[in-house]
């Protein structure tokens, strides 16, 4: 807070910078080479290096203003916002379950994202909301995982790894980092997942969804879950929930990234097709039904007429 | 939030809708039926602003009881479907046109058929095996796409009507406390117990 108050202050050093800075471009005069190289020895009438943020009293405000499309679409900046991701715990691990779809505003603009974060062999990490926010923290979480283990001799719980994020993101509360996140992996308490976000929720659980197909997701995935689920039935439970949501949200598809957590750490079990899964299934795969997830297919030749049984016959 | 579910099946049409009359953040009545008969085998649960539900599902309900007593006949289910959704596209080119969503369940007792028809506010009609409106369909489509069967029985589909009820309790926050079931099939309207 006191960087911020520094930064928009008009009598600190900062403010002073600013001021030659903005003295400087204004007469050209002044060449930029009269200091040396362009990256300078230390010129400081380029100003320190800082990020670049709207010259206003409150930049979050302005920053929420510009980037919040629930409460004007017509907004300027499109943060990507739509996803689906999954995970639970049952008796054989952990299911972690993306789709690959990246939309800004109404575009898509990728269907091969990654949004399965592996932190590192034991640890994975889901993204929904920012992806760079994601990207960058849950990679940044790596990091001191890593250091934690070096440190320790022992390696991180998947607790104390969410714990370290939530307080992390917690600390930029309110200045617009938008993540939804599942750190999902195995410790010495067995299968873990925890829910965290940047509004600073920490949740531990059994069965997560994140992101605008959650509900899709969750429609499915309740119903068909268990504790007692086998692998293969787990499996398929993940990736037809997927399938569900990347039907239904149209900020949700493209392909399905499934994995499993298990004692000697995560497996990438596949990339599946959602197109491909509501057509023709998911392939030859474990807990696979054999043809395709969509209803049309399903229920193809049947009928809900029920004619009396004189009539029919004849 | 008001949320209304409908599944056909095998010679049936299964209606459900939350019982809850709210203002504001107030329940103003726990046992509201929202779900009007408009002919021996036709049947239609409404949701949307309060006072044009009531309203438009009265004057539907006037208008094809107006038909039979005119014609004999009664409007079978695609036909009052019809009539419906013209009703609602001319309102909503009106001043001041109804805000109500519908969904429409008869039986065909010429094709021996359940037929289930999804209405909206803006005039949208669509001929569906099952249906959902409200905040209840964004968890109720997905498990539906997966558990709807044509063909189920009634005993079944209470059963899948029931997996819609439970998961919407399950997941949603401002989720309704009751719902009122009927059932349309070759033997009229009737309501059932959940």
């Amino acid at each position: 807070m006191n960087s911020l108050a520094q930064r928009f202050s008009t009598t600190s050093p900062l403010a002073h910078f600013r001021k030659i800075q903005r003295l400087a471009d204004e007469d050209e005069d002044v060449s930029d080479a009269a200091w040396g190289s362009q990256a300078g020895f230390g010129s400081l009438t380029k100003g320190v290096p800082t990020f670049t943020v709207p010259n206003l009293p409150d930049p979050t405000a302005f920053l929420r203003l510009h980037t919040d499309d629930h409460a004007d679409p017509n907004c300027r900046i499109k943060i990507q916002h739509g996803t689906t991701t999954l995970a639970f715990r049952f008796q054989g691990g952990v299911i972690v379950a993306v789709d690959s779809r990246a939309t800004a505003g109404s575009y898509v603009a990728s269907g091969t994202v990654k949004k399965v974060i592996e932190i590192n062999p034991y640890l994975l990490g889901t993204m929904a909301g920012g992806a760079a926010d994601c990207q960058y923290w849950e990679t940044y979480l790596g990091i001191h995982c890593r250091l934690h283990e070096l440190r320790n001799r022992e390696r991180i719980s998947v607790s104390a790894a969410s714990k370290y994020l939530s307080n992390l993101v917690y600390g930029y509360k309110g200045m617009g980092l938008s993540m939804g996140t599942m750190i999902c992996g195995w410790d010495k308490t067995g299968p873990t997942i925890f829910y965290v976000d940047s509004d600073g929720t920490r949740l531990k659980g059994d069965l997560f969804s994140v992101g605008s197909g959650s509900t899709f997701a969750y429609g499915v995935l309740d119903q068909g879950y268990r504790w007692d689920l086998t692998d293969e039935e787990a499996q398929e439970l993940g990736r037809r929930s997927i399938y569900a949501a990347g039907h239904r949200d149209a900020f949700s598809g493209n392909t399905c990234n499934l994995y499993h957590v298990k004692e000697d750490g995560w497996r990438f079990i596949g990339n599946f097709d959602i197109s491909k899964m509501h057509y023709e299934g998911p392939g030859d795969v474990p807990g696979a039904p054999g043809g395709g997830y969509g209803y049309a297919l399903r229920v193809e030749g049947k009928s809900s007429a029920n004619p009396p049984v004189a009539e029919a016959a004849a | 939030m008001e949320t209304s579910f409908a599944i056909t099946g095998k010679g049936y049409v299964l209606v459900a809708a939350d019982t809850t009359a709210a203002r504001s953040i107030v329940k103003m009545k726990t046992d509201e039926d929202k779900i009007k008969i408009l002919s021996p085998h036709l049947l239609m649960a409404y949701s949307g602003e309060p006072g044009d539900t009531i309203q438009f599902s009265e004057y539907v309900e006037r208008n094809i009881r107006l038909y039979q007593i005119r014609n004999t006949l009664t409007l079978g289910p695609s036909a009052a479907a019809s009539w419906i959704r013209r009703s609602l596209a001319d309102s909503i080119r009106s001043r001041r046109p109804y805000a109500v969503n519908l969904l429409v369940g008869g039986y065909d007792t010429s094709s021996h058929t359940p037929e289930l028809y999804w209405i909206d506010y803006l005039g949208t009609l669509t001929k569906i095996p099952f249906g959902a409106h409200g905040y209840g369909s964004y968890f109720a489509l997905s498990l539906l796409d997966r558990y709807h069967d044509p063909e189920a029985s009634l005993e079944e589909g209470i059963a899948t009507l029931k997996r819609c009820l439970d998961e919407v309790a399950k997941r949603l926050v401002v989720s309704p406390g009751k719902y009122l079931v009927k059932v349309v099939d070759k033997d009229g309207v009737r309501e059932i117990e959940i």
